[in-house]
């Protein structure tokens, strides 16, 4: 069995990045997309940590740091979105809300 | 040493599986769940990591504090009727076909780039600032060399706390 490496967890960032972007690529539920999101973020600390680790560097993890409180924010706006929109239009699907088209 | 890697494969198994629930399900509610057991395998690895402080940040955050949010909502949006449609946008196809792609694309970088992660693993052989504990190293580069970045990082979190608040009132 090989000994874990960088870039194992370079792969399994990978991996769930591209699963984060299929969600927020595919599902119509806009709650699952928000999900989603924050599967991408965290792909990217792993990514963080890893380098952070193997350079033996403590910046990256202060930079996974500030991209946790950038997923915080972002989960607590668009959740306050989602809330107003379906005051509004009564509908949680991403393909139903086209208020910017015509 | 093999015990770090069985932890990793699984927490691996964790962080994926998880994932792959979380964009599947068709309950919201049930997303929700496979989140937080992406979200722990994610605390896992990062423990693998030696990020102790990321490790407690994690799961009080997410766990604690996003999931909680995010089931509120669950619950004060009605999704019954949701659950019973289709769950997937009709331009699934090409949405999979753009990630293949991407995907293909980063597997071919690590693939090519994979000799140059073994120059800094050479580096990990010298623990240099081991007296100091992880969550303070990630102190002091935060209130010294990151300081202006965390002060803007606490103005953010005060804008999107006033903007949810704003956002979700029913009448200002």
């Amino acid at each position: 069995m090989h000994p874990v490496t960088t870039i194992h967890y370079l792969v399994l960032s990978a991996a769930l990045l591209l699963i984060g972007t299929v969600g927020v690529l595919t599902r119509r539920n806009i709650v699952v997309v928000l999900m989603s999101i924050e599967l991408i973020l965290n792909a990217v600390n792993i990514n963080l940590v890893a380098f952070s680790h193997a350079l033996n560097n403590i910046n990256g993890q202060v930079f996974a740091v500030f991209v946790i409180t950038d997923a915080v924010a972002e989960a607590a706006v668009g959740l306050g979105i989602l809330i107003a929109l379906f005051r509004n239009k009564e509908t949680v699907r991403a393909d139903e809300i086209d208020l910017l088209k015509w | 040493m093999l015990m770090d890697t069985v932890l990793f494969y699984a927490f691996a198994a964790l962080v994926l599986g998880g994932g792959i629930f979380t964009i599947t399900c068709r309950n919201a509610v049930h997303s929700a769940i496979s989140l937080i057991v992406s979200l722990l395998g994610v605390a896992g690895l990062y423990l693998l990591l030696q990020a102790e402080f990321l490790f407690a940040v994690q799961i009080i955050l997410y766990v604690g504090g996003i999931m909680l949010l995010f089931l509120f909502v669950i619950m004060l949006v009605n999704l019954d009727r949701e659950a019973k449609e289709r769950q997937f946008s009709r331009r699934w196809v090409v949405a999979l076909a753009a990630v293949a792609v991407v995907g293909a694309e980063i597997a071919y970088f690590l693939y090519r780039g994979r000799d140059a992660f073994h120059i800094a693993e050479a580096g990990v052989a010298v623990p240099v600032a081991a007296a100091l504990g992880n969550t303070e190293m990630l102190a002091d580069s935060l209130f010294s060399e990151y300081l202006l970045p965390f002060e803007i990082a606490s103005l953010l979190l005060l804008v999107a706390v006033v903007g949810a608040v704003v956002m979700a009132k029913r009448r200002i």
